[in-house]
């Protein structure tokens, strides 16, 4: 269980003279849930951008499931991209497909596997995102924020990752919505044994699904843990983050009193 | 497991059952129709399209009503997920009838031509919108944005100038060259003076002008109002008690109602000084000859018949391009097609009102 599945060492990443990490790191256990949070700018999207792949950073190195994934080859960084998924913000659908299509992409792209097993896995991933069946044929644009989310979903787990990436994944939702989505994360975690890398602020997502917390402040890593661990730092802006008013109003009944 | 006793023996599975390995399973599982029994206990990975496959299997397959067996706890929950969803899933539609596809071809075709009728209507109501702002400007001058005016004469107009110069010296140099070799069989080549003046002045200058900056300018205008309706800007401008007619589409089309005759005007000097230049070289003919043909034969009713078309192709060119940008719906596919649409349709436009002047002309004898 204890075993590291991304490994960043030294991570630094700069915007002109804008220093957003300084040597950085950061390891994800396999088969963690874990909270990266950190106040708005302190490059939380950031890191995660750069562990897929999207951002070169300065310095540092990267190992996803044992590559190297800066200096990797296309090759085997095609292999290591099998075997993540990633669900953007706002889903990030092709708008110029239906939802059955987005999601049954990556596997017309990377596997040859016929037309009508395409469309059944596809099938398969929208109703274990919990979307009705009738929502595979609409467009992206006919879908609500939190649809689009769910499609988003759908889209990463098309090629069963062993990693899912999930950047903010309850904003934008209503209470409602946005704790259903967590005990969908929770839920498809568990069966299919996920590790799930995810970036948010949403204090009842972090109590609801994540074993360990990564608080990014000050360019680096300030503190890991979990929820409990949390709680009991000292450190000015985590026990903020931890302790406001809306912190309290997240807390289960037995941890508040 | 009653039928257990007389069934053949169970299958067992090995190593992983995958999305890479799921061709070779189903080949396998296809090769023992009569199986009864999955063994699972020697399968290393199970993934959702593996447990897909068996689930399947189990369901309707060859196999319908047959066991697993041997799962560990993780693919036991797995296996139970992928059912739950499967069970809530629906069979793919079945394929149309041919009757049925003849239906759709004709609903298709009536929404079609319904459609071109409620885009026309739309255009001309949206036309009649932009006339109703710019007369309300008119009697209210100090509610023109000066600023966002000159910026779109600047990129509109002055950017334009360059690419509409050469374009009007290029058709100079052309039509004396074509003409130069034509009237040469008549000994008649002083004529190739007529011929340029005419026809640049009264048509091709500003028709080509106009051409060049529905290209430019209308796909602009498209793209750069259609962005701004997709980030929902149009909207914040509404609830402010905004316009975006009067912010957005009047400067625009002002601008190139404005600019249009210029440019129209550089491309006829331009074209004139590139047919002059061929008719010295090809020809002979000396500039202060080309000048004293110019001056005594091409009346300058020409010129002004070719610019009183300029704010009229403008005013085409500008409400087409706004038009169609605010019509860009929510997705990026509808920017683009949109964007097209809006050079193809002033183009067209341009060119029909183009021919309907030539006949107006005509019918007065001008």
């Amino acid at each position: 269980m204890a075993e590291p599945i991304i490994t960043i060492r030294g991570l630094t990443n700069r915007f002109g003279k804008t220093v957003v990490h300084q040597a950085l790191d950061l390891d994800v256990m396999r088969g963690e849930v874990l909270g990266v949070v950190g106040a708005s700018g302190s490059g939380k999207s950031v890191l995660l951008r750069t562990i897929v792949g999207l951002q070169h950073p300065a310095e540092g190195t990267i190992t996803v499931l044992g590559t190297d994934v800066l200096t990797a080859d296309a090759a085997h960084l095609h292999t290591v991209q099998n075997r993540w998924g990633v669900m953007f913000q706002d889903g990030a659908l092709f708008s110029s497909l239906t939802v059955r299509e987005n999601v049954a992409a990556p596997m017309r792209e990377r596997l040859g596997i016929d037309a009508e097993t395409r469309r059944a896995l596809a099938d398969l991933r929208i109703a274990m995102v919990g979307l009705p069946a009738s929502a595979g044929d609409l467009s992206p644009s006919d879908l609500s924020g939190g649809m689009r989310k769910r499609a988003g979903l759908a889209r990463a787990l098309s090629l069963d990752p062993e990693i899912l990436f999930l950047d903010e994944p309850t904003a934008g939702l209503d209470p409602i919505g946005a704790s259903e989505f967590d005990a969908l994360i929770t839920a498809l975690q568990k069966a299919l044994g996920l590790t799930v890398f995810l970036v948010t602020h949403d204090l009842d997502t972090l109590h609801a699904t994540c074993d360990r917390i990564a608080v990014l402040s000050e360019k680096k890593v300030l503190v890991t843990g979990t929820m409990a661990e949390m709680l009991r730092v000292d450190q000015p802006w985590v026990h903020a983050y931890f302790h406001g008013p809306r912190a309290h109003a997240a807390q289960p009944p037995a941890e508040a009193s | 497991m009653t039928a257990g006793a007389q069934a053949p023996e169970p299958l067992a599975l090995q190593g992983p059952v995958t999305l890479a390995s799921l061709t070779e399973t189903r080949a396998l599982l296809e090769s023992h129709a009569g199986a009864r029994t999955l063994d699972l206990s020697g399968v290393t990975v199970l993934d959702t399209a593996g447990a897909w496959l068996l689930t399947s299997w189990q369901r309707a397959g060859a196999g319908k009503g047959g066991t697993l067996t041997g799962a560990n706890a993780a693919q036991t929950l797995l296996l139970e997920t992928v059912t739950d969803a499967l069970s809530a899933a629906v069979p793919a539609p079945k394929p149309r009838r041919v009757h049925h596809q003849a239906g759709d071809t004709l609903a298709n075709t009536g929404k079609a031509v319904s459609g071109v009728a409620v885009g026309v209507g739309e255009s001309i109501g949206f036309l009649g919108l932009v006339m109703a702002r710019l007369g309300w400007t008119i009697l209210h001058p100090a509610r023109l944005r000066l600023t966002a005016l000159v910026h779109h004469m600047h990129q509109a107009g002055l950017n334009a100038v360059p690419i509409v110069a050469l374009m009007g010296f290029l058709i100079g140099v052309v039509l004396a060259f074509q003409g130069a070799s034509q009237l040469k069989q008549f000994g008649a080549e002083v004529f190739v003076v007529d011929l340029i003046a005419i026809s640049i002045l009264r048509e091709l200058g500003i028709l080509l002008t106009a051409i060049i900056v529905a290209g430019r300018s209308a796909s602009a205008f498209t793209a750069a109002i259609g962005s701004m309706k997709m980030r929902e800007e149009i909207d914040a401008m509404r609830v402010l008690g905004l316009d975006p007619v009067e912010l957005l589409v009047l400067p625009r089309v002002l601008a190139l109602v404005i600019m249009l005759p210029v440019l129209g005007f550089i491309a006829n000097i331009s074209g004139l000084v590139g047919g002059g230049l061929m008719a010295w070289v090809e020809l002979g003919i000396s500039p202060g000859m080309f000048r004293t043909q110019l001056l005594n034969n091409t009346d300058v009713s020409h010129l002004l018949i070719g610019l009183t078309k300029a704010p009229v192709f403008a005013m085409i060119i500008g409400v087409v391009g706004c038009h169609q940008g605010m019509q860009v719906k929510g997705d990026t596919e509808s920017l683009g097609s949109r964007t097209s649409r809006s050079v193809v349709v002033a183009i067209f436009l341009v060119i029909v009102v183009d021919a309907l002047f030539s006949i107006f002309f005509a019918l007065w004898g001008i």
